[in-house]
């Protein structure tokens, strides 16, 4: 078994596969550099992400692979999950060596894996369509920001721009520390100096916020409870549809 | 200012509760002016009540003003409740704002009946057009059709939304005259019909013309009350089929009366909705719209109500033993969407993962199907060899004693007090 590191990009883990034809090698333990402990008996070899290579191996890949497929891929590497980096690659090599429609091979282990992952990351990419809360602000831009579990703006970015398309709106992930912002005409990926003050019921602090804001989260919390049958009161299907973890960018959750 | 909005809203959301639809999906109207809203494939819920039911639509009525005394109505002209009714103006502004901040995919908007049926429909589609028009609204419209309304606002209704709806409310003519007199069956029928043909007509003028304008592209639905009256499942489903056989419907809706009046017609203030009763008739019509059962293969004379231990896939399996167990390396796709504990989802991968290999228990067992359940009716290619015929009853204690069924632990459908 051989050891590779990669720096966690996507070009970075195709090269990856390209080194293992070029280098001949079988049986590869795939990680990323943020997650590697130095060993003194194992060097590894250190992938150098290169444009090239990678794109060679992804239009291998888009070779052999339906266009729902190629989504898949990419989801599960937004994953940023070590373990599915290994079936990525995995699956690369196998679908590579084998004639198109090997993907379709559910009871192997790495193409299940990447379907799964996959649809995690999906349904994460749904909820995050579903759960954004926007707020106007002042200056009349719909303002939203977030936490997913996996780095899922680059797959929203559509939704949100044939959606919101006479509004101009940005969604702010938290966690990674970016975000999308749409000027009427474009979308594009944003770094805001200063994160926003959070405040409990508004994302961002009143002074910052259109006049009218505290009125509409005001009618939505009000909906929200009158929509309810307390006759049908089930929390358990509550949370399973509504993961407290998201809780505290619901607006409906803050009363 | 505030407070009246407010005090509007939170009595027109509460009276429009009880309308179970909540569905935004199935249309196509697409946002191509650059406005707002897109009502193109999935809907999107936004989020969920705290009785779990989906919040994809502000779902309001116009007024809960009504000149109908239907005793199963919170909106009864008899009932004592505070009155109220929106403006056009309102609704508009309601929807827009609510949608540009990303609450919901649109409007589901019903009335209560003021003066009469066109008065209410003309305001109604007021709203609509004022919304597609003015605002360059393309999300989700569910416009609720007042029975009894003139065809010409039907059809400008029909112009405008992507789903039209009329309640049938009870299943059968009988229990609908016992609790509404003035209204029957008929009277839906007729709206859903001109509804229907104008579907129709204008889908075979788009065959030619490129530049027909939608109506109506998500479809019509309807609404039963399940629980109000005695009806029996059999009933209640044989009248859905029929329904989705003359009508087309998208959807039949399902609802679980929930005791909201003192009439002595009725079910007591304070009795439970029977909600498992309409989780087993979702599941049977999902038998009938997406496993290719037929109604008469869930229900009939000898089995005229759904059980209640068992889904109703389960309990046609058990009722039908001749035809398991179903080999999964070799049997045909709608053979293995009739087993329990198989979905569509899982039926299609198992059709294609078998072309690469033989499928093995621990191959099922990865693919998502609830395996517990389903190995009493399959085989596959590591089946454990089988001694006897296990009889019905048996193989239902087995799956009723290993699942954790959630309706298990509180049998009468009680309410867990944490």
């Amino acid at each position: 078994m051989e050891l590779y590191i990669f720096d966690g990009s996507l070009e970075g883990l195709l090269t990856a596969v390209f080194e293992c034809y070029t280098r001949k090698s079988k049986i590869i333990k795939l990680v990323g550099q943020a997650h590697y402990v130095p060993d003194v008996f194992d060097a590894g070899f250190h992938v150098v992400s290169d444009r090239e290579k990678g794109e060679r191996v992804w239009k291998g890949l888009c070779a052999k692979l339906g266009k729902e497929w190629q989504l898949r891929f990419y989801q599960a590497y937004l994953s940023e999950r070590p373990e599915a980096f290994q079936h990525l690659l995995n699956f690369a090599r196998y679908v590579i060596d084998r004639p198109a429609g090997a993907s379709e091979n559910y009871a192997h282990p790495d193409v299940l894996a990447i379907s799964q992952t996959a649809r995690q990351v999906h349904r994460e990419k749904h909820r995050m369509e579903a759960f954004v809360r926007f707020q106007k602000t002042g200056d009349g831009i719909y303002y939203a920001h977030i936490e997913p579990d996996f780095d899922v703006l680059p797959l929203v970015s559509e939704h949100f721009e044939n959606r919101y398309a006479d509004q101009r709106w940005i969604i702010y992930d938290l966690k990674r520390k970016y975000g999308l912002y749409y000027d009427l005409e474009k979308t594009e990926e944003i770094e805001l100096g200063a994160a926003p003050q959070l405040s409990v019921v508004n994302a961002l602090p009143a002074g910052l916020l259109d006049p009218k804001e505290e009125l509409y989260t005001l009618l939505w919390q009000d909906y929200f409870k009158t929509t309810n049958i307390s006759a049908r009161k089930n929390t358990r299907l509550h949370v399973r549809h509504v993961p407290r973890r998201y809780w505290k960018y619901l607006s409906e959750k803050q009363r | 200012m505030y407070e009246r909005i407010r005090e509007k809203l939170g009595i027109l959301a509460d009276a429009a509760k009880y309308d179970v639809s909540c569905a935004s999906s199935g249309s196509n109207r697409k946002n191509e002016n650059k406005g707002i809203g897109d009502a193109e494939g999935a809907g999107i819920c936004h989020t969920y009540t705290e009785d779990g039911r989906c919040v994809s639509l502000l779902k309001i009525l116009l007024t809960n003003h009504c000149i109908y005394d239907c005793a199963f109505c919170v909106s009864r002209r008899s009932n004592d409740i505070r009155r109220a009714a929106f403006t056009v103006e309102e609704v508009v502004e309601l929807t827009m704002n609510f949608y540009r901040r990303n609450y919901i995919e649109g409007l589901f908007l019903s009335s209560g009946i003021f003066k009469n049926a066109d008065y209410t429909m003309e305001r109604l589609v007021r709203i609509v057009k004022k919304l597609r028009q003015d605002e360059r609204f393309n999300g989700y419209i569910h416009l609720k059709t007042i029975p009894g309304a003139s065809d010409e606002l039907l059809r400008e209704a029909g112009m405008y939304a992507d789903r039209m709806s009329i309640n049938l409310e009870m299943p059968t003519e009988r229990g609908l005259k016992l609790l509404a007199p003035e209204k029957s069956h008929s009277e839906v029928e007729k709206p859903l019909k001109y509804i229907q043909n104008n579907i129709t007509q204008f889908e075979s003028e788009k065959a030619l013309i490129k530049s027909v304008p939608k109506f109506v592209p998500a479809g019509q639905s309807t609404q039963i009350v399940v629980g109000a009256t005695t009806e029996s499942d059999k009933e209640i489903l044989y009248t859905a089929n029929a329904f989705y056989r003359n009508f087309s419907l998208k959807r039949v809706y399902y609802s679980g009366y929930i005791p909201i009046s003192y009439d002595s017609r009725l079910p007591v203030i304070g009795s439970q909705p029977p909600l498992i009763r309409e989780n087993r008739l979702y599941q049977a019509d999902w038998l009938m719209r997406f496993y290719g059962f037929k109604v008469q293969e869930i229900l009939d004379d000898l089995h005229p109500n759904l059980e209640i231990d068992v889904d109703p896939k389960l309990g046609w399996a058990l009722r039908n033993l001749d035809r398991f167990p179903v080999d999964i390396n070799t049997a045909d796709y709608h053979m293995i969407l009739r087993v329990p504990g198989i979905g569509v989802g899982s039926a299609l991968k198992i059709v294609q993962a078998r072309r690469f290999n033989r499928l093995h228990e621990n191959h099922l067992r990865k693919l998502g199907i609830a395996f517990r359940k389903a190995r009493h009716f399959i085989r596959y290619a590591d089946s454990p060899m089988q001694l006897k015929e296990y009889e019905a009853g048996h193989i239902k204690n087995l799956i009723l004693s290993e699942g954790k069924s959630k309706y298990q632990s509180n049998p009468d459908n009680q309410l867990s007090l944490f």
